[in-house]
């Protein structure tokens, strides 16, 4: 079984984010990028599958600049097989990449894809279900536990108020929530043979996929700064306060 | 000018450290100092992540990277509050085979060099003797030819870890000092069994890193077999050489390690510790010396990385490997003690663990050469003035 993991080169999460003084975006000079964490979770996954004999070979792919090539990297340094950078300069906007990885998976035609439920700089949440409707394949999206067999997988997942488990025929697409998996770290010797892994550069014409922007970004805000809060004496003036401020 | 920064596969070489050293708390480290038990534990996950490596060659299983990799392995190490007892514990591990590497048939490094980045097999050090200290060419440890090998005698000193090693690298006189061409010849190198029927270790009570012990070793008569001999008769020093400039990276890198947990811990403290109404750290009395460290710190780190950049170069590094050293030990100690005194009373505490990193970041002032020797260097060898020892 073939597993694609879609990953993206974002703002490391440790990161405070600084919003360009021209508001038409933050600002990513000199800012440390890191895989996308629900990505980490989603290879991890993967990795997992292919170590339990379920998956026999685990591609990653990523839409981005050259340097996202090092995104691949680390996941190939984790335990994946090889590496697909689509190059693009721009940030892609999610329909867009849902087409790319379409067409991505016409060519390598994986059993199953496992990716992030969102990217942490976006926060779309959207590429797993729109390709899941562009290929018209089953869809399981925040996954916290996953079991695949032959022709089906198993997933649970995070709503409001539980979980729920479904049954969802391959291939299928899966996105992961945090609690999924807790990622590993590389080893030295497999950061050491990532090195060796095959990385295939392509462009999105490659694909025949127009990735130019149907969305136009009016203005970037940073968010209004919290001010401090007050401290109560005692459980009673707690209740009473939160009275007041129509909480309870 | 190399990078000044870490590259992403470099990042991902300090993550994967650290990932190991989130394992090993602070708790962990000040028990180890406590009870004096070796790090074990540390050591075998180390081992298993195959960091032990970092700088041994792919043929024999290590990752065939620089002294810049192997500097952030044990910067993150001390830098996570494992300060010496981490680092020294490993250390050894890291260039200390070089000898084997470089000037090793391949027998030898096949038979040797996969067991150590394993960790299966534990090597000390012998080459510091009480009455040669930095004197290498006067050390009296005598290695006589038998029909299948050497006879070694004498005493060495400061030896790491000799109370758990199975293998010993050592430094004997095979020539008599009088008799060889250079006093630098004449000294041969060994990697043989730490025979304990025919050395005997006593370990050296001291002020700090009581894990990673350093023991006296007197030598009665141990036999190592003709295979035991690293290279050429004669050649040690010269074998010796090639590991210092490295070896002084390290220390560098370590010390700067310690000093910046030790300012990182002070900071904290200082901003939760309330006297007069508000936090201590909000006076320029705290601020300052803590300020002080870190710029100091971050100073002597430029230059450790600079001399690591031009050693995985094939550049000359010496004055700059000496001077990272310097600077490293003196920044790293004055970054411990400018913690403690931020920390007042409970500087003093064990609690607050800075007292062990003050302690043990005296180590790097004295080891492996004496500031002293480190400007006599610089002031021979940069300056052009005359020699003065």
């Amino acid at each position: 079984m073939k597993v694609l993991v879609p990953v993206k080169r974002v703002i490391d999460y440790n990161v405070k984010v600084r919003v360009k003084p021209d508001q038409t975006g933050v600002d990513l000079a000199n800012v440390k990028m890191s895989m996308n964490p629900f990505d980490e979770i989603a290879t991890e996954e993967a990795v997992r599958l292919k170590e339990k004999g379920v998956a026999t070979e685990v591609v990653v792919v990523s839409i981005g600049p050259q340097q996202a090539q090092e995104t691949i990297r680390t996941a190939l340094a984790m335990g994946a097989d090889r590496g697909i950078l689509i190059v693009t300069d721009q940030d892609a906007e999610p329909l867009a990449v849902a087409k790319l990885l379409k067409a991505v998976i016409a060519e390598e035609s994986p059993n199953l894809v496992v990716m992030g439920k969102q990217a942490i700089d976006g926060d779309n949440n959207a590429v797993g279900q729109m390709l899941a409707a562009l290929l018209d394949w089953p869809q399981a999206t925040f996954a916290s536990k996953l079991e695949v067999t032959a022709d089906k997988a198993t997933v649970t997942r995070e709503i409001d108020g539980g979980l729920q488990t479904l049954d969802v025929s391959l291939p299928a697409v899966i996105t992961a929530d945090l609690r999924l998996n807790e990622p590993r770290y590389a080893s030295l010797p497999n950061i050491m043979k990532a090195k060796k892994k095959e990385i295939a550069m392509k462009t999105a014409a490659d694909y025949g996929v127009d990735v130019s922007p149907k969305l136009k970004v009016l203005k970037v805000t940073e968010p209004p700064k919290r001010s401090a809060g007050i401290k109560v004496a005692d459980a009673a003036e707690l209740v009473g306060k939160l009275k007041s401020e129509g909480v309870l | 000018m190399s990078a000044f920064w870490l590259s992403e596969e470099q990042e991902a070489i300090r993550e994967g450290v650290q990932k190991v050293m989130d394992g090993f708390g602070d708790e962990y480290w000040r028990k180890t100092d406590e009870t004096g038990t070796f790090p074990e534990e540390f050591v075998a996950e180390m081992a298993a992540g195959g960091w032990l490596g970092v700088a041994m060659p792919e043929s024999v299983g290590g990752a065939g990277l620089g002294l810049t990799e192997a500097s952030i392995v044990m910067q993150t190490v001390a830098q996570s509050g494992a300060a010496f007892t981490g680092a020294s514990a490993i250390h050894l591990n890291i260039f200390g085979p070089m000898p084997i590497v470089k000037f090793g048939t391949q027998a030898q490094k096949d038979a040797f060099l996969p067991r150590i980045i394993a960790g299966e097999d534990k090597m000390c050090f012998a080459v510091t003797e009480p009455n040669s200290g930095l004197d290498t060419s006067s050390l009296e440890t005598r290695a006589e030819r038998t029909n299948d090998g050497y006879r070694i005698n004498g005493r060495k000193i400061w030896t790491t870890s000799a109370q758990r090693a199975n293998k010993v690298l050592i430094i004997a006189r095979t020539t008599p000092k009088a008799e060889a061409k250079k006093p630098t010849e004449g000294l041969s190198l060994f990697y043989a069994d730490f025979d304990r029927s025919a050395i005997e270790a006593k370990p050296i009570p001291k002020m700090g890193r009581k894990a990673v012990e350093c023991n006296t070793l007197f030598i009665d008569d141990l036999h190592v077999p003709a295979d035991a001999l690293i290279g050429e008769e004669g050649q040690g020093f010269k074998y010796l050489l090639q590991g210092l400039n490295p070896e002084r990276v390290l220390f560098a890198v370590e010390a700067i390690g310690i000093g910046r947990i030790a300012i990182a811990k002070a900071a904290q403290y200082a901003k939760e510790r309330v006297v007069f109404g508000r936090p201590i750290g909000q006076n320029q009395g705290i601020q300052h010396p803590l300020a002080k460290a870190w710029a100091e710190l971050e100073a002597a780190n430029l230059m450790a990385f600079k001399a690591a950049a031009l050693y995985d170069a094939g550049r000359e590094c010496g004055a700059e490997a000496n001077a990272a050293k310097y600077l490293g030990a003196e920044a790293g100690f004055r970054a411990c003690e400018a913690s403690v005194l931020a920390h007042g009373g409970m500087g003093y505490a064990r609690e607050y663990d800075v007292e062990r990193y003050f302690r043990e970041a005296m180590i790097a002032r004295i080891a492996p050469v004496s500031r002293e020797m480190i400007l006599n260097f610089v002031a021979e060898r940069v300056l052009g003035l005359p020699k003065s020892y």
